[in-house]
């Protein structure tokens, strides 16, 4: 068994093993031993993945292939590089982090850690697979479990919740559909065979025309998970409706899937196409960066603040991969997954916040750093984390997109980036308005007096969130290092 | 002509064998003992299924007018494993419901009959014997749609089946006349080598198209569908919903990728419009279904146009894709019929709102419901995403990226309506919910070949490569 296909097995391992699982303490320490394992696999991938990128350089590493439809040349293969790697680990801790938050789920606790592997099952295959028809699969596989996990555990308008996020996504990814086949249809152009494999492919000079029929498709396709504007309207919904769990994998992993696939399938794959449409997207990457931080002020419920706050730092990545250069780059793939880590820590935070205040509205929220401090001090650095402080994750990769992005010397992009740019203080605003009325002032609220102090498996959630968050804050380099190695490939097939 | 030629025929023979005897038997057992009938023809269609899997050599008999080949035996042996499918999953309506009334063995024997029917159709190789084939599956058809007569709704089926199929055959048969008008043979291979474009040939070619559109329930010959569906008896809406259809829709294929080849130009438009306009009836018509029956009727209208991406490719992969996905849809539809069966059986419920609560009380039954409306939507990694992905990669290599679209949005459409029953059951809960009932050992069967079809056929991609091999037959 090789390393990789471990990340699909594991996790159907521990769905098996949860059918058998009789009662809620028996459900969670089942899902707790599976995230662990997955969590020990993308760190020893880690290490694994720099002892073999020394002795290999290779675009991806650890590839397997197996042949799976022989008649359209469908493969199952996987491989790795530093991105994937970087965004194996992100899940694994997310997944672990979403397992211990939901210690407490009540209601069918068996059938929601089975919904939730599942998914996590899904995005694992989609950052390993090399192949468009397995990534697509796996795609799928990722988005369809959200529907029950909204539906059934969710809370507020949630059939209806879920029902606009199933369907928008999954509308999404039949557009995606229609990108693939003309993606394949036209891999034989150089006269080799039809194929699915993403590295073949890149190899390929695609006709012009194809390219920029299909570019739309795939990137729209790809895009609407990575909610962007104007497609990003399931996600403050979904968020709003889905449980804390389901939030935090929803915004931290879920929706990484979109700027990945727009990365390695899009723009990989199309890069004239890329070249052509570029200019259309970055207006609506870069208005739906300053759009989702107008719409984040005017919120007043905690979960929409968060949920417009991440359809503006996805539309980041978007913006910066658009930017088509190698510090941009580097810095949308630092967002993804300095994102990932924060909004799921801060979901996590509104989740117990909400579970002990009853209400998730700002304005009935106050002084709350006097009763519940644990959770309030990590609010104010989930906070800080976000609107790009130096010493935080968010520093970083901000710093980078727009350093990569200034560097065109083109008008366009360079109006386009300035506004981008202010976005950040905007995000200040928000971030801070939401700091200052709920967690200091008086206590708006008696009944707040005598909240529950935060519990062992809400600590070990909030800690597997931050430690990462600051790590990369602080030592960036070797995941800079990590992905700066892999971006050199697609620099090489794009620019 | 050697005698042993007659074996080409085995399957049909055998089956006609199983009718004469499910007489006999009906005739010398006592009034009180007639449930012996249900074990022994389900036991003896068991036998007839898996005795079909041995194969049978390529072979043209009396003439020309039946043929046997790989893709054909193949498909035959689907239709059989469907028509078991739906057997096991009959089983205890027939014994509770039917049997009282002393009507348990015709029962088989209409259905067996309508079999062989459809047997001889997918097999003629000349417009006589397929016309003869597709009389034998209609009319015993009429009769089982109408089995329950004490309710109006099923007389009403019966009566509505047996005039459009009446009417629908006419006009087949006047389209037949005008191509043997035209080429002077009603032998496909001759008539393959001698026609022409001309107008009566187009006129004969639409009609014969029309009579079985009718079949497949393609828009606009689909209005028998919703009401025959509702009245008729569930495992009879499923046998017209998969087995009568696919048959339909494969013998329709042979005859546009053999005999009416040459006109491909002229089809290839003609099926392009019938997809789009029977995708988005049958999805659209759907989303205000409330009645299961009438809701599983729209959806496989919807299917049905799904069907027409393969078709338009003429090609091999269209022929392997198509013959794919109608192996794939036997196994969803029947399982989310066979639920249907188990709950309107066991409560009388028909209807999605009595679906709610569902999961809370037989967790099951919504699991299986649950597997098969997923694969009929194409959620992956179940069974149906691959039948539709690979339908759609044939309509695309040929081209249509416009057609791929449409269908894929109706793919979303489709998805809404069928995650409507995923709410009902696993989302909703109800104080009037079904309570928990325990399946009969067939109904339990029934649904767990299902599952396991469901589950395996997409995932294990030999049977795909197999089918793929067997497709080079007609092209």
């Amino acid at each position: 068994m090789d390393i990789l296909s471990l990340f699909i097995i594991v996790p159907l391992l521990t769905v098996v093993a949860l059918l058998f699982a009789k009662n809620l303490s028996s459900a969670r320490i089942t899902a707790m031993i599976g995230g662990l394992i997955q969590l020990g696999m993308a760190i020893n991938l880690v290490f694994a993945y720099f002892d073999e990128r020394a002795v290999n350089d290779a675009i991806m590493l650890f590839i397997r292939d197996e042949v799976w439809f022989k008649d359209f040349n469908i493969h199952y293969s996987i491989g790795v590089d530093g991105i994937s790697v970087a965004l194996l680990l992100l899940t694994a801790l997310v997944v672990l982090a979403g397992v211990f938050i939901s210690w407490k789920m009540k209601e069918l606790p068996k059938e929601f850690f089975i919904s939730l592997i599942i998914l996590s099952t899904g995005v694992y295959g989609f950052f390993i697979s090399l192949d468009l028809f397995t990534l697509f699969v796996f795609f799928e596989i990722a988005v369809i479990p959200m529907y029950l996990l909204i539906g059934i555990w969710g809370s507020g308008p949630k059939e209806y919740s879920a029902m606009k996020l199933t369907l928008m996504l999954m509308g999404a990814s039949a557009i995606l559909l229609v990108g693939i086949l003309g993606i394949y249809f036209n891999s034989g152009a150089d006269g080799g065979a039809l194929t699915f494999n993403i590295l073949e492919i890149a190899k390929v000079n695609i006709p012009l025309e194809a390219q920029k029929l299909f570019f739309p498709l795939t990137f729209i396709g790809f895009a609407v998970i990575g909610a962007l504007f104007p497609f990003h309207t399931w996600s403050p919904d979904g968020h709003a409706s889905a449980p804390t769990a389901v939030s935090m994998l929803h915004a931290g992993v879920l929706m990484k899937l979109g700027g990945y696939g727009v990365f390695r399938v899009a723009m990989y794959l199309l890069p004239e196409g890329t070249l052509h449409w570029s200019w259309f997207f970055i207006i609506l990457a870069a208005f739906g960066v300053i759009y989702g931080a107008f719409a984040a002020i005017k919120q007043t419920d905690l979960k929409y603040i968060n949920a417009y706050s991440s359809v503006s730092h996805l539309g980041l990545v978007l913006f910066a991969l658009l930017m088509l250069n190698k510090t941009a780059w580097n810095g949308a793939i630092l967002q993804s997954l300095s994102h990932g880590f924060m909004t799921a820590l801060f979901f996590a935070l509104i989740g117990m916040i909400y579970g002990r205040t009853h209400t998730r509205d700002v304005t009935k929220l106050g002084g709350l750093l006097k009763v519940i401090p644990f959770i309030s001090a990590t609010y104010v650095i989930a906070g800080l984390a976000s609107l790009g402080l130096p010493g935080f994750s968010g520093f970083v990769a901000e710093m980078n997109i727009f350093v990569g992005a200034f560097q065109h010397p083109d008008l366009f992009y360079r109006i386009a980036t300035i506004v981008a740019v202010s976005a950040i203080v905007v995000t200040a605003v928000y971030i801070l308005r939401v700091v200052g009325i709920m967690l200091m002032g008086p206590v708006k609220n008696e009944a707040f007096l005598s909240l529950e102090k935060v519990t062992w498996y809400e600590k070990t959630g909030i800690v597997l969130m931050l430690v990462p968050i600051i790590g990369i804050g602080v030592a960036p380099l070797w995941l800079s290092e990590m992905i700066m190695e892999s971006i050199q490939p697609f620099i090489q097939g794009v620019l | 002509m050697d005698i042993y030629n007659f074996l080409v025929l085995r399957q049909e023979i055998s089956l006609l064998i199983l009718v004469l005897l499910l007489i006999i038997v009906e005739i010398f057992t006592p009034k009180n003992r007639k449930s012996i009938v249900v074990h022994l023809a389900i036991l003896l269609f068991g036998i007839h299924t898996l005795a079909g899997f041995y194969p049978i050599e390529d072979a043209d008999l009396f003439g020309g007018m039946f043929r046997n080949n790989s893709l054909i035996h193949f498909f035959k042996n689907i239709l059989n494993l469907g028509v078991f499918i739906i057997l096991l999953q009959a089983a205890d309506w027939i014994r509770e419901r039917v049997i009282d009334l002393n009507r348990g063995t015709e029962f088989f024997i209409l259905l067996f009959s309508s079999l062989l029917g459809l047997y001889f159709m997918i097999s003629s190789g000349d417009f006589l014997m397929f016309y003869l084939g597709l009389e034998l599956s209609t009319l015993p058809l009429a009769a089982l749609a109408a089995y329950e007569t004490s309710k109006i709704k099923s007389s009403e089926a019966g009566i509505k089946l047996i005039l459009s199929s009446a009417l629908a055959s006419g006009i087949t048969l006047f389209g037949i006349t005008l191509l043997y008008a035209t080429s002077g043979s009603i032998y496909f291979e001759v008539i393959q080598e001698l026609i022409t474009a001309t107008d009566l040939t187009v006129l004969g070619m639409v009609l014969f198209f029309a009579g079985l559109g009718f079949k497949i329930s393609l828009v606009p010959f689909h209005f028998w569908t919703a009401d025959v569906y509702e009245g008729a008896p569930v495992s009879i809406a499923s046998y017209l919903s998969v087995i009568s259809k696919g048959a339909a829709v494969f013998i329709l294929m042979i005859l546009l990728f053999t005999v009416l080849k040459p006109l491909i130009d002229l089809w290839e438009n003609m099926i392009y419009i019938l997809a789009i306009l029977t995708m988005f009836t049958g999805n659209l018509f759907a989303l205000r279904q409330q009645n299961m029956k009438r809701f599983l009727a729209f959806s496989s209208i919807a299917q049905a146009g799904f069907i027409l991406l393969g078709l338009i490719t003429g090609t091999q992969l269209g022929t392997a894709t198509i013959v794919y996905f109608v192996l794939i849809y036997i196994f969803s539809n029947l399982a989310a019929f066979g639920v249907v069966q188990a709950i309107s059986l066991q409560t009388g419920k028909e209807n999605m709102k009595d679906y709610e609560g569902l999961y809370r009380t037989n967790p099951k039954l919504s699991l299986v419901m649950m597997l098969g409306l997923f694969s009929l939507a194409g959620i992956p990694p179940i069974a149906g995403f691959f039948g539709k992905f690979f339908l759609f990669t044939a309509a695309a290599s040929k081209g249509y990226y416009f057609l791929v679209f449409l269908a894929v949005v109706n793919v979303t459409i489709s998805l809404y309506y069928y995650l409507l029953v995923i709410r009902a059951m696993f989302l909703r809960t109800s104080d009037t919910a079904i309570p928990y009932f325990r399946n009969k050992n067939y109904m339990r069967l029934g649904l767990i070949i299902t599952v396991i079809g469901i589950l395996l056929l997409g995932l294990y991609s030999p049977i795909y490569d197999y089918i793929y091999s067997l497709s080079s037959t007609f092209n």
